[in-house]
């Protein structure tokens, strides 16, 4: 199967887990829900990669029983780090790939500060041909926006593209040259794709390794004030504008950042947004327990902001979430505050997360929490819209809505196994994630 | 060591099983390791100044920042109760950029130390080892965070030299310089507040956020005159020079016109107000020199009770604890 990019011919991948054949498959019983509504209980049945289409005969070479499951559409992650190449010790694509499935994730966009950076054709394709071998969730590359992602010079954009590169992107490090930033959005828009930024303008931020605020002031930790988010968000908002590119802006933390975001979307601008799993339920709060597990970029912020990121969610005013899924060895993560890398793994809890903390309590409807994790993530990419009508990919996951289980870090599929949410009581847990039709995840055998 | 337990009437409380700042501690238990300190101060004016109380423990010196002064202070300390010190020089290059907290902390453990005085640039450095060993930990200055055993000091050398002030009610503290940066000022807010004084902070707005004065009995001001005026003690902080180029602070000169605590400025103060400052100082920077050397500075003294107010310390955490 393939995701074609907008404007673009469909690029090639191998085909996904490998040449066994894909076996005519049939969930029993699952309630059926994608972006056309709730269709009820219903039997699923996919072949060749495929939905095939509800309720049908025959004979099925593999049977799932998915009663009291619900099945949907595998969700769409557009942010995560792989690390690979060249950081496999935080995180490779079989342990990130089985991870995204474990979530519930069938395709997912991979970041290109790895060691080598991706900003060359050739990672680009290896990329997809090892992950298409693993048979896990689909990994789509994004490739760096600057060669080395060193804000200097552009890359070759249609090369990678042509490699199957879906995204471009320097994220991690903010490009500060507003000039690299525009021309970078001027000859990737006839390309139409969808250029991602890290907004935080560094020289505002400094040293920062907390939001800077109440808390950071009376725990002495560096901060790292909004308006460094804000105020480049604003420039990316603004530069996407005087384009026409396609400017989706990542991981956006802060009221003041996301309240720029919908100054730029009233006026038509084409931009989009993204927040993350953490800055929807954490807060600078977490640092009184110093632990460098919730040191992240941009910041966790405050109880306001969080509040005013959930509003946006509900007002649509949020394209789409991004885990922002960000491994590291647990020695790297046991330096002190200073020291300690950015980034937590979140990939695997994220949708229980959410469902437990936003809809289960009453913020957020599932459809929308649906939406944010299928369509808005393939709107924001440019790709057709997740659906469970025959015909679309055989991309599916079974969630359990019911069973509550306590994070367990220690049966993490990501390399990270540790995490600010361990022994935290959530239900909505992925029992299974299909991906072309076959199991690319099964939590009774995982 | 009779003193060490805490005067009739005190509440029984348990004190923290460390000292990485203030927050676990009442004010009675406060007052408790200052009549220990007492007791400690004595030993120490004695011709053989040292007694068996520490006997069989270990101390281990753990620096991560070169502090000579404070390391000396505590070795001093451990030694004076008969413990055993081993020191480990953390700082610089002797430990690997890329080695974590918990490896470096683990490799040391292996000597079994009882007790562990921690130095360390970053925040929470001495809360995170906690986890990691059995030993009590004791924090000695972690990044701008807190550095307790200075604040009691601070307040002791205050309880031992303001007669009548002893139960601090009523007390106000001035504390003049680069607030934002200072574990020191932090450890004192917290301190002083929790002994029933107010705290008035001042400095340039660079390096006095407005959220410190959020706390019960602490306001801000970033006029000196209006901090010293009638405050029964005025703590000068160290100016880095690197906050200039940083872009902090203008020049030294207008730093030292606006902020600097001199014999002017005292005048405006308690008559009998101390002039403390936790050291190392940059005279006629952040106070004028002369006054540093006049009666009023209680500077030598805050360095002298160093000793007896961390003998305390580690004999409450080692002896009080078990
Ligand atoms: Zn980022």
């Amino acid at each position: 199967m393939t995701r074609p990019a907008n404007g673009s011919e469909a690029m090639s991948e191998p085909h996904h887990g490998g040449d066994r054949p894909t076996p005519r498959t049939v969930l029993r019983g699952a309630r059926l829900i994608d972006a056309r509504g709730d269709h009820g209980v219903h039997d699923l049945w996919l072949a060749g990669g495929s939905v095939e289409g509800v309720d049908l005969g025959g004979d099925a070479e593999l049977e799932i029983d998915a009663r009291g499951l619900l099945a949907t559409p595998a969700f769409l992650d557009p942010h995560v780090h792989l690390r690979t190449p060249g950081q496999e010790e935080k995180e490779d694509l079989a342990s990130g790939l089985a991870a995204a499935a474990a979530g519930g994730f069938g395709t997912v966009v991979s970041m290109a500060n790895t060691d080598p950076v991706v900003d060359d054709p050739a990672i680009v394709a290896d990329l997809v041909a090892q992950a298409a071998a693993l048979g896990r969730a689909r990994l789509r590359p994004a490739a760096a926006l600057s060669l080395g992602l060193k804000g200097e010079r552009l890359a070759d954009y249609a090369a990678l593209q042509a490699a199957g590169a879906v995204m471009i992107t320097d994220d991690g490090i903010p490009v500060v040259d507003s000039h690299l930033q525009r021309r970078a959005c001027e000859y990737v828009r006839e390309l139409g794709l969808v250029i991602q930024t890290h907004s935080e303008d560094p020289s505002l931020r400094q040293g920062g390794v907390m939001h800077e605020g109440a808390v950071s002031h009376e725990l002495g930790l560096p901060g790292n004030p909004a308006e460094a988010e804000s105020i480049m968000i604003f420039r990316d908002c603004e530069v996407a504008r005087m384009t026409g590119a396609r400017v989706h802006i990542a991981h956006v933390s802060s009221e003041r950042g996301m309240r720029v975001v919908e100054w730029f979307k009233a006026q038509g601008a084409p931009v989009t947004c993204e927040v993350t799993p953490h800055h929807l339920t954490l807060t600078d709060e977490a640092w009184r327990a110093f632990d460098p597990v919730i040191k992240v970029a941009p910041p966790l912020r405050t109880a306001d902001d969080v509040a005013y990121l959930r509003d946006a969610v509900r007002r649509g005013v949020v394209d789409c979430l991004g885990s922002d899924h960000a491994p590291h060895t647990r020695a790297e993560k046991d330096r002190d505050a200073l020291r300690a890398p950015f980034g937590l793994p979140n990939i695997e809890v994220a949708f229980p997360l959410l469902y437990t903390d936003l809809v289960l309590a009453g913020d957020l409807d599932l459809a929308r929490l649906l939406e944010l994790l299928q369509g808005g993530v393939a709107r924001v990419m440019g790709w057709p819209e997740p659906t469970l009508a025959a015909g679309a990919p055989a991309d599916v996951v079974l969630l359990d809505l019911d069973t509550e289980a306590a994070v367990d870090p220690a049966g993490f599929l990501s390399k990270a196994k540790f995490s600010p949410w361990e022994g935290r009581a959530l239900r909505g847990w992925p029992s299974m994630t299909l991906v072309a039709g076959r199991v690319a995840f099964d939590r009774a055998h995982a | 060591m009779g003193a060490a337990t805490p005067a009739a009437g005190s509440p029984p409380t348990k004190h923290p099983r460390h000292l990485l700042d203030l927050a676990g501690w009442t004010a009675e238990q406060v007052h408790a390791l200052f009549d220990t300190s007492d007791v400690m101060a004595q030993v120490m004016t004695r011709t053989i100044k040292k007694v068996p109380a520490l006997q069989g423990f270990t101390v281990g010196t753990l620096f991560f920042e070169d502090s000579t002064r404070t390391r000396l202070s505590f070795e001093r300390a451990a030694r004076a109760q008969s413990a055993d010190v081993i020191s480990f020089a953390a700082g610089g290059s002797s430990v690997s950029k890329g080695e974590s907290l918990k490896d470096t902390l683990k490799t040391i453990d292996a000597m079994k130390s009882d007790l562990y005085v921690v130095r360390h640039p970053a925040a929470g450095a001495p809360l995170q080892l906690t986890r990691w060993t059995d030993a009590a930990i004791v924090n000695a200055g972690d990044g701008r965070r807190a550095h307790p055993t200075q604040a009691l000091l601070d307040a002791y050398t205050f309880r031992t030299s303001f007669p009548g002030y002893a139960g601090f009610e009523g007390v106000e503290l001035a504390i003049v310089g680069d607030v934002a940066h200072s574990r020191v000022a932090r450890s004192n807010v917290e301190l002083w507040t929790k002994l029933g004084a107010r705290v008035r902070l001042c400095g340039p707005r660079t390096l006095l956020p407005d959220e410190l004065g959020e706390r019960p009995g602490v306001t801000l001001t970033h006029r000196v005159e209006e901090a010293v005026e009638g405050a029964h003690a005025v703590m000068a902080l160290r100016l880095q020079t690197e906050r200039m180029a940083g872009g902090l602070l203008p020049s030294l000169a207008e730093v030292r016109e606006r902020y600097q605590v001199n014999r002017a400025r005292m005048r405006l103060a308690h008559p009998d107000a101390l002039v403390m400052h936790p050291g190392p100082m940059n005279r006629d920077v952040e106070i004028e020199g002369v006054l540093a050397d006049d009666p009023r500075s209680v500077v030598e003294r805050q360095v002298a009770n160093g000793v007896p107010v961390r003998m305390a310390v580690l004999y409450t955490l080692l002896v009080g604890s078990r």
